[in-house]
């Protein structure tokens, strides 16, 4: 069945309504529910949840009580405001920026994580792998402990001493 | 190298082959990387933009991958050449459609992209056919090293690989498996395992057409979460327990159809070869949903040695065709090589002109009609 709007698409949203005893039936492509304010959107787009997210937690004006929010990256004049618009940031320097108010979306978008653990570039200075190195190990660590793998943590628990003299 | 080159034959990871190909259909890892020193594309001038394409080409281009490569200037590539290589999955929609100077290098077998310019400065994948994770990540490791030799990617050790999304961060890494699964659609399964792969924070799209509805049972899961999570962990968790537990219950949901319900599965498979072999116009839309019947009945008849009545007459008319010399059979490579090419695109590039949608049902019922009918 076509969309009875646009008479080009699938219709996929079947609506029935029964008003004063009449009955309507309404079939719709998503997009034209969509304009028409009738379909709920199946997922939310990464602008809404950026935008929600960075409106949820203190801004840092009540933090600081200064204007923060505002400020802008000097490398390349991005903003918070702009992010959210555009859903991506401005350049690799913004991580440092933004930081703080970057780090719930990050933690959100990666089941709570934070820090790095895989591959490492061969040209990252031995201070960068040995670093990343250490983090992943007491990543695994917890997890072993947490499975009461304590064998594997015993194993995993000397590899960081090792690491750390 | 033109697109019409390739525009007529079916890419190598769509060939069929490949392990567990009868419903992993194909495997593809893709990593996102920026250079260092240089803003992200959204604020970047069209003249820094040119500069690092630039850079980026000349540094692809110089690679040794043991194949030929070529580069694609995607913003000066027509309308219809750009639709070709979304539908062929060797640039994003986003690419194709985006503004601004960009570019792609394809390997001449396809199982190497490119795209220079799309979201990130770079993002390249690797795709097999089957279910090869593990070789496209050893794939896409070495050409990364060989990439990270010549450019300095911008890289913090807190965060991993900076990109222009935070959803990025990280490995960088998105790793997707494109999956056939009629049987999971037709026993009313497949809401339960859409929402189980969500629950367990995977992506599922569809894998032809464009909305988010996936067409011709063809479903596509990726990874989100980048940071935190490494590479090998992340494949890892495809290979031994997301791609087992799917593949068994699709083959248990086959096993059901065929002992519970023989009538409703064949006569999906009647319908569609009856639809396919006689029709005279046919929307992209409804050829994917027909060829999806064929592709699970060729397949239920080659790896559980299925045999019901519809499934028997599909295996005489792939024998008629071999009888008639010709090299095509009705095997599982021809049904996926009419998926690819009665693509809109695919039509038209191949048949050298523009053609309306109305030609273009026609063309496809054409194509269709001559595969199946010896």
């Amino acid at each position: 069945m076509y969309c009875q709007n646009c008479q080009k698409k699938e219709a996929t949203i079947h609506l029935t309504e029964i008003t004063d005893g009449l009955r309507t039936e309404t079939h719709l492509c998503e997009h034209c529910a969509q304009e028409e304010g009738i379909a709920v959107k199946s997922q939310l787009s990464i602008n809404e949840l950026l935008s929600s997210l960075l409106a949820s937690q203190p801004s840092d004006d009540e933090v600081f009580g200064d204007s923060k929010q505002n400020i802008s990256c000097p490398h390349c004049g991005s903003t918070l405001e702009q992010f959210t618009k555009d859903a991506v940031l401005g350049c690799p320097y913004d991580y440092e920026v933004f930081g703080k108010s970057l780090l719930p979306l990050i933690k959100k978008a990666h089941n709570g994580k934070k820090t790095h653990c895989g591959k490492v570039p061969s040209k990252a200075s031995t201070g960068t792998k040995e670093q990343i190195e250490l983090m992943k190990l007491r990543q695994e660590l917890k997890a072993a402990v947490q499975n009461e793998d304590y064998e594997l943590a015993a194993e995993l628990r000397d590899k960081i001493n090792q690491r750390e003299k | 190298m033109k697109l019409t080159d390739i525009s007529g034959n079916v890419n190598e990871w769509f060939d069929g082959s490949g392990p567990l190909a009868d419903i992993v259909i194909s495997s593809r890892i893709r990593l996102a990387r920026n250079i260092a020193g240089h803003k992200f594309l959204s604020r970047c001038s069209a003249a820094e933009k040119s500069e690092i394409l630039k850079k980026l080409r000349d540094m692809l281009m110089s690679l040794e991958l043991g194949e030929k490569i070529f580069y694609l200037s995607v913003d000066k590539t027509s309308l219809l050449g750009r639709h070709f290589l979304v539908e062929r999955h060797l640039i994003s929609r986003h690419h194709a459609f985006g503004k601004g100077p960009r570019g792609a290098v394809i390997a001449r077998r396809e199982f190497f992209t490119a795209m220079i310019n799309e979201e990130d400065h770079l993002r390249i994948q690797v795709l097999k056919g089957g279910c090869q994770l593990s070789q496209c990540y050893e794939q896409i490791n070495h050409i990364d090293d060989m990439i990270e030799q010549k450019v300095d990617y911008a890289f913090s050790p807190r965060y991993g690989y900076l990109t222009a999304c935070p959803t990025n961060l990280g490995t960088g890494i998105r790793v997707s498996v494109m999956l056939h699964l009629p049987a999971l659609k037709m026993t009313g399964q497949i809401e339960k395992f859409l929402n189980a792969t969500r629950d367990m924070g995977l992506a599922v799209r569809g894998l032809f057409g464009e909305g988010s509805e996936a067409a011709g049972d063809f479903y596509q899961i990726s990874n989100q979460a980048t940071l935190g999570v490494s590479e090998s962990d992340i494949i890892s968790l495809f290979e031994n327990a997301i791609i087992p537990e799917i593949v068994e219950y699709e083959n248990a949901a086959r096993n059901q159809l065929l002992s519970k319900e023989p009538e409703v599965l064949d006569d999906k498979i009647a319908r569609a070869m009856a639809l396919l072999r006689n029709a005279h116009l046919i929307s992209s839309q409804e050829a994917l949903f027909l060829l999806s019947h064929l592709r699970m009945g060729i397949n239920m008849r080659e790896h559980m040695g299925a045999s019901t009545p519809a499934i028997e007459k599909l295996s005489e008319l792939s024998d008629a065709s071999r009888g008639t010399d010709k090299s095509e059979t009705l095997s599982i490579r021809t049904i996926n090589r009419l998926f690819m090419l009665t693509q809109p695109a695919h039509l038209q590039l191949n048949c050298g002109k523009q053609l309306g949608p109305e030609r273009r049902d026609a063309l496809r019922a054409e194509i269709i009609r001559s595969a199946l009918n010896g």
